[in-house]
């Protein structure tokens, strides 16, 4: 390397540093996109209702098809968390685009005010791109005081143009599940602010 | 050209002692400490392997009595070979080694960056070793989620700082491979001798730069991933805690987009050194060059876009997986053309069935075997009877034990004389191989039928109805161990009787620059660059 001519090593040396400086451009990226990836995914479920993240929406669907589905209530606590949680119904029968509310118990069971905010999911995971829900309880974070008990209600509808989705013609019950957990930290930490499901989502 | 690179030797910096390991900037004094490195890391993966199967030998506990160490075993097993021996050797060790002199390169692009790059991967070994011995889950010690690292196991299962320090070894680890990639990525793209275009660029080059674009590409998201694991396990925040709006399975998909492509960082080097084994010892040049190089091309750029064949079982939807499904099966198709490719290679040559060649053909053999089960397994369908069984087990242990474990051995018996500057016996080096092929076969063929009766990965006991493959297996480890004896016997009879091996121990057919240089090479080669004329790969 030594007995190239000087102008020559410049540009190869010039060249290295060129190729150097690419591959680290491509490591910063890739690192960016591995946590872009964690707001990405999330709109990605909202927008698709992958893995069975159902969809909000703002109006009422505007027919009602033939097909019913049996909806099945799922309710449960996340440990830590002193609350009695229970669907009114177990299940319901419901036509695809009729709009149904049902009420969930909840019950702070312990002698001091807790925090508490749902996680969603329906299964088959496939269903949540159908699954639509006009208002939840668990948009927002729930607030009990010592022995108070809440009617919580759910209002939802299942996308008549379910129907015309094959992969989906077998399906007969739908089971809604939420699980209650401790709301982490008050006043939240800034990073979970963003991607946490307390605020009235957009969509 | 030899002798001229020779001739300059005196004039250059020759430190000695242990400046020339510790502080050394030279590839083939690095890729030492890379190939040492890569064989103590596996004699310590191997013990570890070792005790599992002989736990594994009869149903109920005999060795462990927490059932949690086995799974610590597990995992440190895993992650010991996949980031401490197999990326090591390959990458480190024989790519450092022979990179640069294949492109008629004097060293490599970034001297000094390389010793880091080196002495990173002891520390974070140390620190892997560390979490071994530090409180996990509670009441035993060390990691024991497998190396996948999955959450929730990883951050509500495991309070103590087991993982924490596994984390950062990973880290470290990882960081070394990085700066090694951009090492190797700026060699070979600016440090070619003269006319040495890309595309007479011998096949282990290329494969190195297509793994190091792998690397580049993918280990930057497993330390996004990873990190998100530490900020969840320590600063509170909630990327994968459903509790906080996170997702678990957002961890997979971070995990296998670099999982995947990294199991063809582990293979990538293997197909590079089995085509110079075979084409050397056919005597001919590889059959279908440009196709064997752009194969490593696709293989890699596909192997980008599968990653999901790993998470059937967590739901995705049909379609999903009717694309995973096709996608992972496309992978086949270059992964064929490579196989017929090395047979062509072969057809009609003048062969000789030396060890580092007979340890090739092994290696044909067995990857294919492995990549057979590969395709098996990439049906959506039968993977949901299959998943987390041995039958996956066999798998990727017949693609990376056997796979890319024998292509080190070749790679080993191919280039120790170049590298030593020592004949290594043929005959202990081919009782090697019948050994560990005897081994290898008898300890992970039967896991085949385990996995097909459905016992599943990661149990430290099983029901009686699976003792009888399992105490085969374990024999056949035993048969494999015994087999590295052979190994160490045979480095330490090349090394004491010190026959020299010459330029050119293996004759017309090995065309690449290394068997240009005497052995072992001079200390700086090419003071003159060697000028490349014909296509000779």
């Amino acid at each position: 390397m030594t007995d190239a001519p000087a102008p020559l090593q410049q540009k190869k040396d010039r060249a290295m540093r060129r190729t150097m400086f690419a591959c680290v451009g491509v490591v910063a990226t890739m690192t960016g996109a591995a946590f872009a990836a964690v707001p990405l995914y999330e709109l990605f479920c909202k927008v698709t209702g992958f893995g069975g993240t159902p969809r909000i929406a703002e109006s009422e669907a505007s027919r009602v098809a033939d097909r019913v589905f049996t909806v099945r209530f799922d309710a449960n606590v996340a440990p830590g968390l002193p609350w009695k949680f229970e669907p009114e119904t177990p299940s319901v029968d419901v036509r695809a685009g009729e709009t149904i509310t049902v009420f969930y118990k909840i019950r702070n069971t312990s002698s001091s005010e807790s925090v508490g905010i749902a996680n969603f999911n329906v299964q088959p995971n496939q269903i949540g791109g159908w699954f639509n829900k006009l208002q939840c309880f668990c948009f927002n974070e729930l607030t009990l005081k010592p022995g108070e008990t809440m009617d919580a209600p759910v209002v939802f509808f299942v996308d008549p143009e379910i129907v015309k989705e094959r992969e989906l013609e077998r399906v007969r019950t739908i089971t809604l599940s939420y699980t209650f957990f401790p709301a982490k930290g008050h006043p939240k930490p800034l990073a979970e602010a963003k991607t946490g499901r307390s605020e009235a989502p957009e969509l | 050209m030899a002798h001229a690179a020779t001739a300059h030797e005196a004039h250059h910096d020759h430190p000695t002692g242990w400046r020339r390991w510790v502080l050394s900037t030279n590839h083939k004094d690095i890729g030492t400490m890379y190939l040492i490195f890569g064989i103590v890391a596996g004699l310590i993966g191997g013990a570890l392997s070792i005790a599992m199967r002989l736990e594994l030998q009869e149903p109920g506990l005999q060795y462990f009595t927490n059932p949690q160490t086995y799974n610590v075993f597990v995992t440190g097993h895993g992650l010991i070979m996949v980031f401490f021996v197999v990326m090591p050797a390959l990458i480190g060790g024989f790519g450092n080694w022979f990179v640069p002199i294949m492109i008629g390169a004097p060293d490599m692009a970034f001297p000094r960056m390389n010793n880091v790059s080196f002495w990173l991967l002891p520390a974070a070994f140390g620190l892997l070793l560390i979490s071994m011995f530090v409180e996990g889950a509670p009441g035993s010690t060390g990691f024991g989620g497998g190396w996948t690292v999955y959450p929730p196991l990883s951050t509500s299962g495991h309070p103590g700082p087991a993982l924490d320090f596994g984390i950062l070894a990973l880290h470290i680890a990882g960081a070394s491979s990085i700066l090694g990639a951009i090492n190797f990525i700026t060699t070979i793209l600016n440090m070619r001798a003269p006319g040495m275009t890309i595309h007479r660029m011998p096949l282990f080059a290329w494969a190195m730069l297509v793994t190091a674009f792998l690397l580049l590409l993918s280990l930057p998201v497993l330390a996004g991933a990873i990190t998100m694991l530490l900020t969840d396990r320590n600063f509170g925040t909630t990327f994968f805690d459903p509790a906080g709006g996170g997702d678990p399975v957002l961890y997979q998909h971070l995990f296998w987009f670099f999982g995947h492509p990294e199991v063809y960082i582990m293979i990538l080097p293997a197909f590079g050194i089995v085509s110079h084994i075979i084409s050397t010892f056919s005597k001919k040049p590889v059959f279908g060059y440009l196709g064997m190089a752009y194969a490593m091309v696709a293989i890699g750029a596909v192997g980008f876009v599968v990653w999901a064949h790993h998470m059937y079982t967590a739901g995705l939807s049909l379609k999903t997986q009717q694309y995973f499904v096709f996608a992972t099966m496309v992978i086949a198709v270059p992964t064929g053309v490579k196989i017929f490719s090395w047979i062509a290679t072969m057809w009609g040559g003048s062969m000789r069935f030396t060890s580092p060649m007979i340890w090739a053909i092994g290696f044909i053999f067995l990857f294919t075997v492995g990549g057979v089960t590969g395709v098996v397994l990439a049906n959506a369908g039968i993977d949901r009877q299959l998943h987390n069984t041995y039958y996956v087990v066999a798998h990727f242990h017949y693609v990376l034990s056997l796979g890319a474990v024998f292509a080190i051995f070749a790679a080993w018996y191919y280039w120790f004389p170049k590298i030593t500057g020592y004949v290594f016996s043929e005959f202990l080096a081919k009782l090697h191989f019948w050994i560990a092929f005897i081994g290898a076969n008898v300890l992970f063929f039967p896991m085949h039928f385990s996995g097909l009766a459905g016992m599943p990965r990661h149990y430290v006991d099983y029901p009686d109805a699976f003792a009888g493959w399992n105490r085969i297996s374990s024999i056949g480890s035993y048969i494999f161990a015994f087999g590295l004896l052979v190994f160490f016997y045979g480095c330490w009879q090349a090394f004491s009787r010190k026959q020299a091996a010459g330029e050119n121990p293996w004759g017309a057919g090995a065309t690449t620059l290394e068997w240009t240089l005497s052995s072992p090479p001079p200390y700086h080669q090419f003071e003159t660059l060697p000028r490349i004329t014909g296509s000779e790969h």
